[in-house]
């Protein structure tokens, strides 16, 4: 019998350990975060827990005790008290005191995470169905961030990698150890801006601006997610903030500016059909070949062919809109978050005089970017 | 003139029930809608949990599998909106028309026809809303909660269905509400004071009093959004110089107390049980009608903690954080009372027992998340995450469910004269006791690590407990297949029961024979 139970815990005991140490994926508490205010809460909320364990412990105790002990089956006869004021004051007075002795703490953590005191970089976030948008307000940058995990992942057909869901094109990027507000709203629906590891949870609505704010002590990378249902893919807008030393940030600062300043500039120049096309060529090639084929022929039946198309041959307006929020249901996305103003106009002009396909028409980037912010 | 009085005396003597389909559509006897409401309430609790099943499913691996994201979504909706207004409240409001008259010596309740009125428009009400899933457009998509503008200018049509089910629902409840006070303050029997009712009785009363005081608030939000959607107003669209955030102080006006609507009964029903089984009188009568009355009070300041994060001023965050944590004052009265009740008594642990004990111990760790919750710089952290999905499912599985598994054992030899298999309702209690333990404790953990709600996919950290949840609904689902098979059993080959059924219970339901005569307490009752 013993020699039996002995191996057995054994193993027990060993699944334990492994499954602790190897898989890490059995996460069962809240993260401490890498900030102070996210250390804060985390304390607070270990605090709150061991308070409800012990008095689970003391209730469950007495009352496991009665269960086991005041059985009719073991020849307990009931006892016939049923009141006592005294004993129902002590414990409304108990529970009252510990309590104020919780709301204490919990009130100066609140306070510290109102400090409204002057933020040293001030960022706009603003939610999309289903993306995010950042504004670093004074420097003049600003860009989408969407979820990156490669579709064929999602759908099972290809090993999902270690950031599966939690990875996305563009990163917020912060200096550490620096103030830093974020200024969050929406522009459709209510969003709600979370991560985790620095205890920022915002929720993003439209017609309002909230601010939070935080200081992230070490560089590294921290990740979250949408928090407040937002409709079809709220399950797939996720936040990944880089926080940076302040000259790597500063670097990082100046080549977006740079770039931003070259993007306007190209947006609003005014482009020839030559500069669109051969700006078309490179982006279909990297963006749409794939389903429509090089050659503008498609993959039928699944893919259509643009080549002689009725979209790409008719009107142009419903061209630029069938690229812009492509076709729900179907595999043609909507390209009009993916990609700038500048490619969309050259890759629609492409397609409507390429391969035999002769318009003869195009579209201006700057119309493109006046549609989207008409929106 | 005296053929009508003589059939008239005729149907009095025989006091039977009308024959055929004719009995339960034109019935004004409360122990006929009663048992309508509770049938339709089961119904709707596996159709409700044959949604969560779709969920679980499609959560049981990382990735899309089974269902699109805009599939899970309604289900998670429709999940929710039945299982509250259909599945809960309508168990309680069957409990009550069955309970209620019998334990305060009424003939029947006080407005029998509205009675009729306010069962029969729930299936239309349900209807309407079940209809949406075969619509083009889908059927609701936007929570249970439906915060606005995505249920309004970026629902899908079909929330106009979503809204007048609602308006009849919400019809349905108020009425059942006035007929159950009318009901206690009108037809107790002479000797019984308020102070001497029993607590389901008194639970009702006060779960009546809230009912009728939110569910005209809910009626006027779904009309606010009502208006939104058709009439060109802009309560709640920010383009319009709405507010957004109004939907959500108006919603949780109404949702707060909705809480407590699903709970308070649970309680009343708890508090029958663990004397009977405890062969101890009930501790602390007194203080758990106090309390009581103090959680419905305080249930009315408390709605914006779950509104934490929307950036509510701070005195804002204090007033309901503080207001929050109080109401755990009056809650844990009522723990420790059902506690000192067991205290030195002599249990024994039929069904009914086990799912009052079990209900004790597990609303309590709900009891405990809640709190958790209600410190609003932790809700930070918590809030929209799974640790808030075990938290309610907590509350409202082992506290609300359960208490109607209890009840529903307890009573149901008094209904139908005949005893339940004790062996079978043992190990529908066990199977369901492991089934939502499973289910629901993990969420606890996968909360914590980060998992946002209402997500129909996620990242990989989350896969095992998941996996863990999705088998334990699966378990949990399937056991109330035995559930029903118990029920049929004991109508159609139970053991007869007698008058009293358990050992000496208290209260005037058990002074009548079993089954239950169609016509009971026509001549006021005394009360000791
Ligand atoms: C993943 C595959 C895929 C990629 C990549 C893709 N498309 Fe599509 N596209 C489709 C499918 C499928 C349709 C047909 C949708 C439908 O059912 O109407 C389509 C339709 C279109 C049409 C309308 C054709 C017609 O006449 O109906 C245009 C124009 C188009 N795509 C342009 C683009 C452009 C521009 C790109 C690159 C920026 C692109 N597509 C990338 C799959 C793709
Ligand atoms: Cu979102």
């Amino acid at each position: 019998m013993l020699s039996k139970a002995i191996p057995c815990r054994l193993w027990i005991g060993v699944l334990l350990f492994l499954s602790l140490t190897v898989r890490a994926d059995w996460e069962v508490n809240m993260t401490p975060g890498v900030t102070e205010v996210s250390q804060q809460i985390y304390d607070l909320h270990m605090i709150i827990f061991w308070i409800c364990v012990i008095i689970g412990v003391v209730v469950f105790g007495i009352m496991f005790w009665s269960i086991i002990a005041h059985r009719k089956s073991l020849g307990a006869k009931p006892a016939t008290f049923h009141e006592s004021t005294t004993v129902e004051i002590i414990w409304t007075a108990i529970p009252f005191a510990i309590l104020i002795g919780m709301a204490i703490p919990a009130t100066s953590a609140l306070i510290n995470i109102y400090d409204p005191s002057e933020s040293d970089l001030d960022i706009k976030v603003t939610g999309y169905q289903w993306k995010w948008h950042y504004d670093y307000i004074e420097e003049g940058v600003g860009f989408f961030s969407n979820l990156s995990t490669p579709t064929d992942e999602i759908y099972n057909r290809r090993d999902k990698n270690e950031h599966y869901l939690l990875e996305v094109d563009e990163p917020l990027v912060v200096p550490i150890n620096k103030k830093v507000r974020f200024l969050v709203t929406a522009n459709d629906v209510i969003h709600s801006w979370w991560v985790p590891e620095i205890a920022v949870k915002k929720d993003a609505i439209p017609g309002f601006v909230n601010e939070a704010w935080t200081i992230i002590p070490e560089p590294g990378i921290y990740r979250g997610q949408c928090a407040e249902l937002c409709g079809k893919d709220h399950g797939f807008m996720p936040i990944v903030v880089e926080a940076k030393t302040q000259e790597d940030y500063d670097a990082w600062i100046a080549q977006r500016q740079e770039a931003a300043a070259k993007e306007r500039e190209l947006r609003d120049k005014v482009w020839t059909l030559e500069g669109l096309m051969a700006r078309g060529e490179k982006v279909y090639a990297t963006n749409c070949a794939a389903c429509h084929n090089a050659d503008g022929s498609g993959i039928p039946p699944a893919f259509p062919a643009l080549k002689g198309s009725a979209i790409a041959t008719g009107p142009i307006q419903s061209h630029i809109d069938i690229v812009l929020k492509g076709k729900p249901g179907t595999y043609m996305a909507a390209f009009g978050s993916q990609l700038s103003p500048v490619e969309l106009a050259a890759v629609i002009t492409y397609e409507r005089n390429a391969w035999g396909n002769s318009k003869g028409d195009m579209i201006q980037p700057v119309d493109i970017a006046n549609m989207q912010t008409a929106e | 003139m005296s053929a009508v009085l003589e059939s008239h005396d005729h149907s009095h003597d025989h006091h039977g029930p009308a024959k055929g389909w004719r009995r339960w559509v034109y019935t004004t006897n409360h122990k006929d809608i009663g048992t309508l409401y509770l049938w339709f309430s089961f119904i709707m609790f596996l159709t409700g949990g044959c949604m969560a099943l779709v969920i679980r499913a499609e959560l049981f691996e990382p990735g899309l599998q089974i269902v699109e994201p805009e599939f899970f979504n309604q289900m998670t909706t429709m999940h929710g909106l039945i299982m509250v207004f259909g599945a809960v409240m309508p168990a309680f409001v069957g409990l009550a028309n069955w309970l209620i008259p019998m334990m305060i010596g009424a003939p029947d309740m006080a407005l029998p026809r509205m009675n009729n009125l306010s069962f029969w428009i729930l299936p239309f009400a349900f209807a309407l809303l079940l209809s949406t899933l075969f619509m083009e457009e889908g059927a609701p998509n936007f929570g249970w909660t439906f915060y606005a503008p995505l249920s309004t200018t970026y629902a899908p049509s079909t929330v106009t269905y979503f809204i007048f089910g609602v308006h009849i629902m919400g019809a349905s409840s108020i009425m059942g509400a006035i007929n159950i006070i009318a009901t206690i303050l009108n037809l107790r029997t002479p000797q019984m004071t308020l102070m001497k009712m029993p607590l389901f009785v008194w639970t009702w009363l006060i779960t009546a009093y809230l009912l009728i005081a939110v569910m005209p608030v809910l009626a006027g939000v779904v009309t606010m959004m009502l208006m939104d959607i058709h009439f060109g107003t802009s309560f709640f669209s920010a383009a319009g110089g709405g507010d957004p955030v109004l939907f959500q102080h108006v919603f949780w006006f109404f949702g707060h107390p909705e809480v407590y609507i699903m709970i308070l009964p649970a309680f009343g029903i708890v508090s029958q049980i663990i004397p009977t089984f405890s062969r101890k009188k009930l501790f602390g009568y007194t203080s758990m009608v106090y309390a009581t009355s103090s959680i419905a009070f305080l249930s009315f300041i408390v709605w914006a903690h779950h509104m934490f994060t929307v950036g509510m001023p701070l005195a804002g965050e204090l007033f309901f954080m503080y207001a929050t944590m109080l109401i755990a004052v009056p809650t844990g009265v009522k723990v420790f009372n059902w506690v000192a009740t067991m205290f030195k008594g002599a249990l024994t642990f039929e069904t009914p027992m086990l799912y009052a004990v079990a209900f004790v111990v597990l609303f309590t760790i709900g009891g405990f998340s809640g709190l958790m919750l209600a410190i609003a710089p932790v809700d930070f952290q918590y809030h929209d995450t799974y640790f808030v999905v075990a938290h309610f499912h907590y509350v409202l599985v082992p506290g609300a469910i359960f208490g109607i598994f209890a009840g529903v054992y307890y009573w149901l030899p008094k209904w139908c004269g005949n005893m339940y298999d004790e062996k079978l309702g043992k190990l529908h209690f066990w199977l369901s006791f492991v089934g939502m333990n499973m289910t629901f404790f993990p969420m606890h953990f996968v909360g914590l690590a980060g998992m946002p709600r209402r997500i129909p996919d996620y990242a990989l950290q989350f896969a095992d407990f998941n996996q863990i949840a999705s088998v334990g609904a699966f378990i949990f689902g399937t056991t109330q297949l035995l559930f029903l098979f118990i029920v049929i059993k004991t109508i159609v080959s139970g053991k007869k029961a007698t008058a009293e059924v358990w050992d000496n219970p208290e209260g005037l339901e058990w002074t009548i024979p079993s089954p239950a005569p169609y016509h009971t307490f026509s001549t006021p009752p005394d009360v000791k």
